[in-house]
């Protein structure tokens, strides 16, 4: 129990997607504009990392690892499709946001509608697939530990995006260099928000 | 395909695609796509320049074969169809990379992987490749994984002649200058230093090309 909360914090400030994997950098720069698109962008990647991580997980345990077919058949000892990875693990990651898109759309639309249209970007978010490769490059013990890694990452994730959102709402008020201005100074402020979350390295979990 | 003229295969317009994103519209500086695989690999020189070859020959690749198919492709699975090309490509790259260069393939760990979600490929073909032909969709291909390229060798090289005095692993800086008390600066290799290295690089773009200034 303890191990899998410690890989929630660790998840959350130290191995930070965003600053020590710069993961999902592209929509962290295009979304990032104002706070309240930033939150729901930022919720609707948790909810999407807490589905496919653990569901990734059980596909990498019992279908793609080597061995790993040997509940099918004894004679499959040998058979490792780990080489098919990446194509497996990206349609479950397409296919899941598609599928969580209909059952939020119906069942919540109020969700929905906050949600709605950052949804289908998150397919191609560099965090998920990411989350999904991490999880079976550290090979986590069993489905608990991968989901609290797959939660613990993208509130790490969330905090990134709300935390510059709300920066670059203020820095509309400042005299930033005009060749800075935009992208420049979001590079710069990342990097030094990234510095700050370096601070956490030095806990032992 | 013979009553129409051809143009030249490095028509002036061929080799604008080549050239623009080059600079003017180049993907990581100014179009914002593909940072994400990008900085983690820029600590040292070595694994920049091969990811940055992956990342051509990915490009390059789907992009053909998106322009081949893009007359048969449904519009409503266009992204499932995409998304299955360039892992097949990931894919071979990959199985070729731990082949040959083992070492740098585990140093790339799961960036190689994460190449299928880099929005540069992605990108350029809903962009470009789903409405040209072949040709046209190679050279673009090309032009902006040179783009990116450019971005994450320059960015690669200050950082380790930087953090740690070498390039390609052989020690450049000599050896007098650290008896003379100089010391490499460790922070060059943290994370964040990619990401304000990306944010001087722009700031130097910028400086000398005016029309790329935004408002706020």
């Amino acid at each position: 129990m303890q191990e899998v909360f410690n890989i929630f914090i660790k998840s959350i400030f130290i191995d930070n997607m965003v600053f020590a994997y710069f993961l999902g950098m592209c929509s962290y720069l295009a979304v990032s504009k104002t706070v309240k698109t930033s939150v729901g962008l930022g919720l609707a990647v948790i909810f999407v990392l807490g589905i496919t991580v653990p569901v990734d997980y059980l596909l990498n345990e019992y279908i793609l690892k080597a061995g790993a077919l040997v509940w099918l058949d004894a004679s499959l000892i040998d058979a490792d499709l780990s080489f098919l990875s990446f194509i497996l693990f990206i349609a479950i990651i397409a296919s899941m946001v598609q599928l969580v898109e209909m059952i939020v759309e119906k069942f919540s639309p109020a969700l929905y509608a906050s949600l709605g249209i950052f949804l289908p970007l998150i397919a191609v978010n560099c965090a998920i697939l990411g989350g999904s490769l991490f999880m079976q490059e550290r090979e986590y013990q069993n489905i608990a530990e991968a989901t609290s890694f797959g939660l613990g990452s993208g509130v790490g994730w969330f905090l990134a995006i709300v935390g510059i959102a709300a920066i670059r709402e203020k820095i509309r008020y400042s005299n930033v260099p005009p060749a800075l201005r935009g992208l420049g100074i979001t590079f710069i402020i990342t990097g030094l928000m990234g510095i700050a979350f370096m601070s956490f390295l030095g806990i032992k979990l | 395909m013979s009553t129409e003229e051809r143009e030249p295969l490095f028509s002036p317009k061929n080799m604008k695609l080549i050239k623009n994103p080059i600079n003017l519209s180049n993907p990581i500086t100014v179009q914002v796509l593909g940072i994400c695989s990008a900085l983690a690999v820029t600590a040292k020189l070595m694994p920049a320049i091969v990811m940055s070859i992956s990342v051509l020959v990915v490009m390059a690749a789907s992009n053909v074969v998106i322009s081949l198919l893009r007359n048969g492709i449904p519009p409503r699975i266009r992204i499932i169809v995409q998304l299955v090309v360039i892992a097949t490509m990931v894919i071979l790259v990959d199985q070729v990379l731990k082949a040959f260069v083992y070492d740098v393939s585990k140093q790339l760990s799961v960036f190689v992987g994460l190449i299928i979600t880099n929005c540069i490929i992605m990108g350029r073909l809903e962009a470009f490749a789903m409405a040209n032909k072949p040709w046209p969709a190679f050279l673009d291909g090309i032009g902006n994984a040179l783009g990116y390229g450019i971005i994450l060798i320059i960015i690669a090289f200050f950082r380790e002649l930087l953090g740690s005095g070498t390039l390609f692993d052989i020690q450049v800086i000599p050896q007098g200058l650290y008896d003379f008390g100089y010391v490499n600066n460790g922070l060059m290799i943290l994370p964040p230093m990619a990401l304000i290295t990306v944010g001087v690089i722009i700031w130097v773009q910028r400086y000398y090309t005016r029309e790329l200034i935004e408002d706020n």
